[in-house]
């Protein structure tokens, strides 16, 4: 298999090689929380992925700290995506928001996140994005926050379209949101995508599957919350992030 | 212990959202001390990857780490030890920083591209610094500073590192 039969690929085809890659899971037994690096439905992953398995080390004093961000670094109006231009995007006006907690479930104060995304129609502002969606001239789909100190963050923004991408004939993407994050180790460092409840998209698409983990996949969808709903305003929901857990000492008051 | 969320791939648009002005420049060239850290990205094939993008996080020269703000806005003068380089069209990175010192005399990279479904940890040493098992990644002196390609595939595969708990 290589990249060059992509194109040609049916989602058949592509539905087929998750389900065979899915079966083996369900009859290995052992359970995988972290998204696998050889996926050949995804194509694009095939001459990517490293082959040989991760060396495993201590991490030093460095990466067992994270960069610092603060008011420097960020206003807090690049919270709201739907404020960045002079009109109101186009779509449905959604917040987003949750806690980054370490495994050992400790909040990730004061730290950086990042999202990025299409706009309603299902196009990024992105000269390499071909899909025949218009543009939006009142959203540009990127957005930053600090977590506050209980390790929340919130944006405000408009809810992405599904689009189209060229893995296989006729392949969508399900909508999502990206996020980059930070915790309080270097080792934390993550970046994944949000995905919104009961997608159907969810099934077909081979970077959502590459998680062969039904539970842990689950981990990577939203939750509707009409407690952060705003009456005549926005739809709210809620997405909480674990990063891996912490080789550090708890410090004294740290756990919840 | 909760399970961790898991990854997903930078995929291919994240090149107006994750790049800034002056992400790359941990220092002004200028600098007397300042360094260039530079190399590229391949593929399995050999290939070059122009849609990848790297964090470096590093120690200061005398060695201590730093915790300052102020990456995403540099004044200039202010040492974070942090950066982000994205690769051009040709699979190139490029950093300009200073020396890392002390106990940490290496870079560490975390790797993100398109069709690369996770992040990937590894260290760029400064050369004759790394223990014997990580010697082949130690970068290349050059003129400016040092070199270091990142394979993520084949026979020169980079080694990429695991700090699981576990
Ligand atoms: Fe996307």
């Amino acid at each position: 298999m290589t990249s060059s039969d992509a194109a040609t690929a049916t989602q058949a085809g592509i539905s087929a090689e998750i389900a065979a890659i899915a079966h083996e899971y369900d009859g290995a037994g052992v359970v995988e929380t972290a998204t696998r690096l050889d996926y050949p439905p995804y194509r694009s992953s095939i001459l990517r992925h490293p082959t040989k398995a991760a060396f495993q080390l201590d991490p030093e004093e460095l990466e067992l700290c994270s960069p610092v961000f603060g008011q420097r670094d960020i206003d807090p109006l690049e919270a709201d995506l739907t404020i960045q231009h002079r009109g109101e995007p186009i779509g449905e006006r959604m917040t987003v928001s949750g806690r980054v907690t370490d495994g050992d479930g400790r909040p990730v104060r004061h730290q950086l996140v990042e999202i990025w995304q299409a706009n309603a129609g299902g196009r990024y502002v992105h000269q390499r994005d071909q899909h025949p969606a218009p543009l939006d001239p009142n959203f540009t789909g990127m957005g930053r926050c600090l977590t506050d100190g209980d390790g929340t963050y919130r944006f405000t923004t408009i809810k992405p379209g599904a689009y189209p991408w060229r893995n296989h004939h006729n392949a969508w993407r399900p909508a999502h949101l990206h996020f980059s994050l930070f915790g309080t180790e270097f080792t934390q460092r993550l970046v994944t995508q949000m995905y919104f409840p009961g997608d159907p998209l969810f099934a077909l698409d081979p970077i959502f599957q590459a998680i062969t983990d039904r539970d842990a996949r689950d981990r990577l969808v939203a939750t509707y919350d009409h407690d952060e709903t705003r009456p005549e305003w926005s739809l709210g929901y809620r997405w909480d992030i674990v990063l891996s857990g912490s080789r550090r000492t708890p410090l004294e008051g740290d756990v919840e | 212990m909760t399970a961790p969320t898991p990854g997903q791939t930078v995929g291919p648009f994240f090149g107006f959202a994750l790049p800034y002005d002056g992400d790359h420049q941990l220092v002004p060239p200028t600098r007397p001390d300042a360094i260039r850290l530079h190399g590229r990205v391949l593929d399995g094939a050999g290939d070059p990857v122009p849609d990848a993008i790297l964090d470096l996080w590093q120690a200061a020269p005398d060695g201590t780490v730093p915790q300052v703000e102020g990456s995403l806005h540099r004044d200039g003068y202010t040492f974070t030890g942090w950066g982000r380089a994205a690769t051009d069209r040709t699979g190139r990175y490029q950093f300009t920083t200073l020396r890392p010192g002390g106990a940490a005399p290496y870079f560490a990279i975390a790797v993100f591209a398109r069709g690369l479904l996770d992040r990937l940890f590894t260290r760029a040493y400064l050369p004759g610094a790394a223990p014997a098992a990580l010697r082949s990644l130690e970068a290349v002196a050059d003129d400016r500073g040092f070199g270091f390609d990142i394979r993520l595939q084949g026979e020169d595969e980079t080694v990429f590192l695991s700090f699981a708990r576990d």
